[in-house]
């Protein structure tokens, strides 16, 4: 039987605002793929820690509260420190589309912003996960 | 006409009916009766049900004149960067006209983290001002005078130590406490449900909260001492009934804790407040607020055995949804935040704040801001809203759905009541779990179009970026560390630790009110991390489960 993707569902920074994160964890999951989601405040080291731990396919972060050029970037960095390279990261929340070529060009494969269909990012991971 | 002939005069209606609806099904999802008669307010009698304005049960608003008296206070929601910025912004709106204060902090302020802690990098002025200080709030409120404005501050658990700075700046101003006006949200069970900006686990959470209830009945009487939000309950997804029930449901808790602590509740119960959404549904948000003001009135009445009006009467500040604006189309959310102003108004808010069109991107620009306070200032001088009390008390349609949502916020009060109370439904994860629900519904009713969001689901246009939005200076973080370290060299450091080791003994002492502490420790120029931290300590911090 095929491996399910795995994948981490994270809220880095103190952004407390999770409703985005639940639902899209709530919708990966019924898609079929294992969902870990790590509740709220996360800092960089505990997420890439988990992702090391729960050793998932997909990183997705959310984040609302603007601080994403310092985290994401940190996270991907972490990740890539502990050999998780091929690990696909994602993003979603209120993230300006100025941001987010600075963004991918950090690793993040894609940024999802509001008005996203849950759809739209279960065909992004089945399509790009490695 | 009497019932009999109207019912039948209705099933004859029905029949005809019938056969065209069939040919479109409709969102399935609705309160809303499709017609409504006398016959779904059978019984209604105007003296129980309604009353007059400022009486029992407080249905159609709490003051006898209402807007023609007075405008509801236009109170925009604001800060960003520094105190510098920020008291900048707040003179800009009182001079456009808004009529009170309302702060935005940032996270870490928020979370009791002072700006050179490692978990606030990039956080810093973000969505909101950093204070670390009583310097910063010397500067926040520098030209304003404490005396006039009143100043509603969005923060919940360091709640206590932000008002004691607010008390500590009217001191300097030579403003005495008791003239201060305004408002701390300092609701912390909505933050373990729905907006995640918690320090302290709920008990020590709840004796603050009460300890500010008591210092202030005393030494702050004009002073709102919680804002208790339904706000964050429905931006994370609830529906307008469960809003009202689960916000209600914490305030029950809070009157509770007050009671066992020995307070009489008529000494703190006026001093209550709470704070609701206005949604999209704008009947169904019309209808939301009357019936909490009878939902509340009553169990004040029945349950606390309250004795004055005052007690009874639930007032509330209102923000139109932010998750309800869209990233698309932005210039549309005008109109959003338009009817959703209209709706807060005709159900008789005591305060307002509308979103800006850009929220859905960023931080609101000075212009967007401008839109959205004009917005408030024509419904109120142009529209005619404001001429009459409950302009839509007697509907058919606002009687059955305020019955409607009174009835099915009640069955959930009820079942947390069973559970034992706000606090062990929020422990046990329940009221987070069904809020989680109707925001999985929503969704998904939005990806399926059984709900139509314009711009998003339906009449999308090619989107052009953005441009303008404002943007938050990444120096902020650097600057606010810079004054810390300033402030920490240049205060008696020797009186700070001794107000903190004062106010470690008060908190371990749950018979002391620690609010006289805290003011202290903010005289001696304390930071909001290192006060925050002694309580850390001595309370632990509160970790979430969430259950998907």
């Amino acid at each position: 039987m095929e491996k399910r993707i795995r994948v981490l569902v994270a809220k880095p920074g103190l952004d407390g605002h999770d409703r985005g994160a639940k639902v899209v964890a709530r919708a990966l999951r019924d898609a079929g793929f294992e969902v870990i989601y790590t509740g709220l405040r996360q800092t960089p080291e505990q997420i890439a820690e988990a992702a090391l731990q729960e050793d998932v396919n997909v990183v997705a972060l959310s984040l609302l509260s603007g601080a994403h050029n310092h985290l994401f970037p940190k996270v991907i960095g972490l990740l890539k420190g502990k050999g998780m390279s091929d690990v696909l990261v994602i993003g979603g929340g209120v993230i300006p589309d100025s941001d987010i070529p600075g963004l991918k060009e950090a690793g993040v494969a894609e940024v999802f912003t509001p008005g996203t269909t849950t759809a739209k990012i279960v065909e992004f991971i089945t399509a790009n996960v490695k | 006409m009497s019932n009999d002939t109207l019912k039948e005069k209705l099933a004859a209606y029905q029949a005809k009916v019938d056969k065209a609806i069939a040919k479109f099904p409709e969102r399935k999802n609705l309160m809303a009766e499709r017609l409504c008669t006398p016959l779904d307010i059978e019984g209604f009698d105007y003296e129980k049900e309604l009353g007059f304005p400022s009486e029992y049960p407080y249905t159609r608003g709490v003051q006898p004149t209402m807007y023609r008296g007075r405008f509801w206070t236009m109170r925009m929601y604001a800060g960003f960067a520094t105190a510098e910025e920020s008291n900048k912004r707040y003179r800009y709106l009182i001079e456009s006209g808004a009529t009170g204060l309302s702060c935005a902090f940032d996270l870490p302020t928020q979370i009791g983290y002072d700006s050179d802690d490692e978990v606030a990098t990039g956080e810093v002025g973000k969505v909101g001002v950093a204070i670390d200080s009583l310097a910063d709030m010397e500067i926040l409120f520098d030209q304003i005078d404490l005396g006039k404005v009143s100043t509603s501050m969005t923060i919940n658990a360091p709640a206590s130590v932000l008002l004691a700075m607010y008390i500590a700046v009217g001191e300097k101003q030579g403003v005495s406490a008791d003239k201060l006006k305004g408002t701390i949200q300092n609701d912390i069970l909505k933050e373990y449900a729905a907006r995640g900006t918690y320090i302290f686990p709920p008990k020590p959470s709840m004796r603050l909260i009460t300890n500010v209830f008591e210092y202030c009945s005393k030494n702050v009487p004009s002073w709102n001492t919680i804002s208790i939000s339904g706000y964050h309950i429905r931006e994370a997804g609830s529906t307008a009934a469960q809003e009202i029930a689960f916000t209600i449901a914490d305030g029950i808790a809070y009157v509770e804790a007050a009671l066992k602590a020995g307070l009489d509740v008529d000494a703190f119960a006026g001093r209550l407040s709470f704070f609701w959404n206005a949604h999209n549904n704008f009947f169904e948000e019309v209808a939301k607020y009357r019936a909490s003001r009878r939902i509340w009135a009553k169990i004040m009445k029945d349950r606390f055995k309250a004795q004055k009006a005052k007690s009874m009467m639930l007032r509330f500040h209102t923000q139109t949804a932010g998750s309800m604006l869209t990233a698309q189309q932005p210039m549309n959310n005008i109109v959003r935040v338009a009817l959703q102003t209209a709706a807060a108004v005709m159900g008789g808010t005591q305060s307002l704040h509308t979103n800006s069109k850009d929220e859905a991107l960023a931080l609101p620009t000075e212009e967007s801001v401008q839109v959205a306070l004009r917005t408030q200032q024509i419904v109120a001088y142009e529209s005619g809203i404001a001429d009459t009390i409950d302009p839509l008390g007697g509907s058919y349609y606002v009687e059955s759905l305020t019955n409607k949502i009174e009835a099915e916020a009640m069955e959930y009060i009820k079942k947390i009541d069973e559970m034992g109370g706000a606090v062990v439904a929020i422990e046990k994860g329940y009221i987070q779990r069904e809020i989680q629900d109707s925001a999985y519904k929503w969704q998904m009713d939005v990806e399926k179009n059984n709900r139509i969001i314009v711009g998003v689901n339906k009449f999308q246009v090619e989107e052009k970026p953005v441009e303008g939005l404002l943007r938050v200076d990444a120096s902020v973080g650097e600057l606010q560390k810079k004054k810390l370290a300033d402030l920490r060299a240049k205060r008696d450091n020797k009186a700070v630790q001794e107000s903190l080791a004062a106010l470690e003994a008060g908190c371990k002492d749950e018979h002391v009110n620690l609010m006289p502490l805290i003011i202290a420790a903010v005289h001696t120029y304390a930071t909001l991390g290192e006060i925050c931290g002694v309580m850390r300590k001595v309370f632990g911090e509160y970790e979430s489960h969430v259950n998907l």
